[in-house]
């Protein structure tokens, strides 16, 4: 691995991602657009708004570059560049951290349009820090990558790539505690709820609402985050093969 | 050094089927070779097993001294595959930048690259919106990047309109004249005279490895083409 080539790896990743105009539009509007309508949908009753919106800042990051990541992955492996970079000397990790720089990098700028917008256009409230917001989105993201990174050596095609999400993602956003209490949830449920990664994001969100210093629980919990996201690029790198069949 | 590649005894198996059965051939430093052979031959099997990214069955390839796929001849290899292997929602320019920068390089050597292909007018656009060939003379000029020492180039003139078609065989000669090893691919028998040896693949095996004059001579004709079938006919005739 080089930092080198893993830099020129996530700059051509951004280069691709900023001909692609109408992407970067969806990307960085698109979750303001969600808090909007959720805003308008709790109309009226603040404190579920900045519950709710709340874990949203930390989903649509997680959904959209898992999508985003799956996909492009799948086109590097489809159209041949892949095979190609292989026989270069770029290296495996080159790849997948270039890929998670560039991500994340962009999910950094689409966590602050979306946090902005939630605090000064729709007024949501925290007892914690913003800035801790963007930085749990970000993390957030990054798990996305890395998940996407991994899940794509499972998918032939886009449509199996795309299936991945409600096997993968759908299940961590419905035990994540959103719907149901977590502590109210069968003990069974709970279990697979503690093994889901996502969960940890979302108390670490939780904690930024409800205290005004950074908590220990917040802080472990995104070291479990971030863990999470290092076991999946390894898992990654494990599946990406220089030989193929 | 005299051989740039060695190939030993090549067992390839795809599924259930055998796609290289037994190949042996030497590739010698410094030519421009030209692998021939209908489509489903095996022939882009043999240039994956020779760039290192082919599970092989059995038998060997060595790549400059080394075994194929080991990491330093990363550094002395251009490969390009048959389906333009660039980026398309890139420009040619932000195409061989990248490419360039996996070696080491910079922008000098990635605009001498595509100034070679004849892609200077069109450096700016977008690959996506280029046509077939200029896409894959894009993706030529990507493998050209830093003077490789081996040259894997499978059908890379497909799609060329003669003149520039010429001009590649030049360019390829040229650097063939400066020590680099070519294998070039090709479906297209009037190419194969102007390669310096010719390897003719058929059904997984070998059927010819020598000089075009050599093969022209063998088989009694001028015509490379005719040749090729009366080389396969000749050994359907042992056959039964």
């Amino acid at each position: 691995m080089s930092p080198h080539i893993t830099l020129a790896t996530a700059g051509r990743i951004l280069r691709q991602l900023r001909h692609d105009r109408r992407t970067v539009a969806l990307l960085l509007v698109v979750p303001a657009l969600l808090l909007t309508l959720l805003y308008f949908m709790y109309d009226g009753s603040g404190a579920t708004f900045d519950r709710i919106a709340l874990i949203m800042l930390g989903i649509f990051p997680f959904v959209i570059m898992f999508l985003v990541t799956s996909i492009a992955m799948l086109r590097e492996r489809t159209s041949g560049t892949l095979e190609r970079l292989l026989t270069t000397p770029l290296g495996k990790l080159d790849l997948l951290f270039g890929y998670g720089l560039a991500f994340g990098l962009a999910a950094a700028l689409q966590g602050a349009v979306a946090t902005g917008a939630a605090y000064w256009l729709l007024g949501l409230q925290t007892t914690g820090n913003a800035g801790l917001v963007v930085l749990i989105a970000v993390v957030n993201a990054v798990l996305g990558v890395a998940l996407g990174l991994f899940c794509s050596a499972f998918a032939r095609t886009e449509f199996q790539a795309v299936q991945f999400l409600p096997v993968v993602v759908v299940p961590q956003i419905l035990l994540c505690g959103l719907f149901v209490p977590r502590e109210q949830m069968v003990g069974w449920l709970e279990g697979i709820s503690n093994a889901l990664p996502l969960t940890y994001a979302i108390e670490a969100l939780a904690q930024v609402g409800i205290s005004a210093d950074t908590t220990a629980t917040m802080w472990r919990d995104l070291v479990i985050v971030a863990g999470a996201t290092v076991i999946a690029l390894v898992l990654a790198a494990a599946t990406l093969r220089r030989r193929t069949p | 050094m005299d051989n740039a590649i060695e190939v030993r005894t090549l067992v390839v198996e795809r599924g259930k089927r055998t796609v290289l059965n037994g190949i042996s051939c030497d590739i010698p430093a410094g030519s421009v070779t030209g692998l021939l052979g209908p489509s489903g031959s095996g022939k882009t099997t043999l240039i994956r097993a020779i760039v290192g990214v082919q599970i092989v069955r059995s038998g060997t390839v060595t790549v400059l001294g080394r075994p194929a796929g080991s990491a330093p001849l990363r550094r002395e290899l251009g490969y390009v595959t048959q389906a333009p292997s660039v980026y398309a929602d890139l420009s040619v320019r932000e195409n061989a930048r990248y490419f360039a920068a996996l070696r080491g390089l910079g922008s000098v050597e990635a605009d001498r690259a595509i100034t070679d292909v004849g892609l200077a007018g069109a450096r700016n656009q977008l690959v996506g919106n280029l046509s077939g060939g200029q896409r894959s003379r894009a993706s030529l000029a990507c493998a050209l990047i830093g003077d490789p020492k081996l040259l894997v180039l499978d059908e890379p003139t497909v799609g060329q309109d003669p003149v520039l078609r010429a001009d590649l065989w030049t360019r390829f000669h040229e650097l063939a004249a400066a020590g680099a090893t070519l294998l070039v691919s090709s479906h297209v028998m009037d190419e194969a005279g102007r390669c310096d040896r010719l390897l003719l693949v058929r059904e997984g095996r070998l059927i010819g490895d020598d000089t075009p004059a050599a093969i022209r001579a063998r088989s009694g004709t001028d015509d490379l083409e005719e040749a090729f079938l009366r080389l396969i006919r000749r050994l359907d005739e042992v056959a039964a």
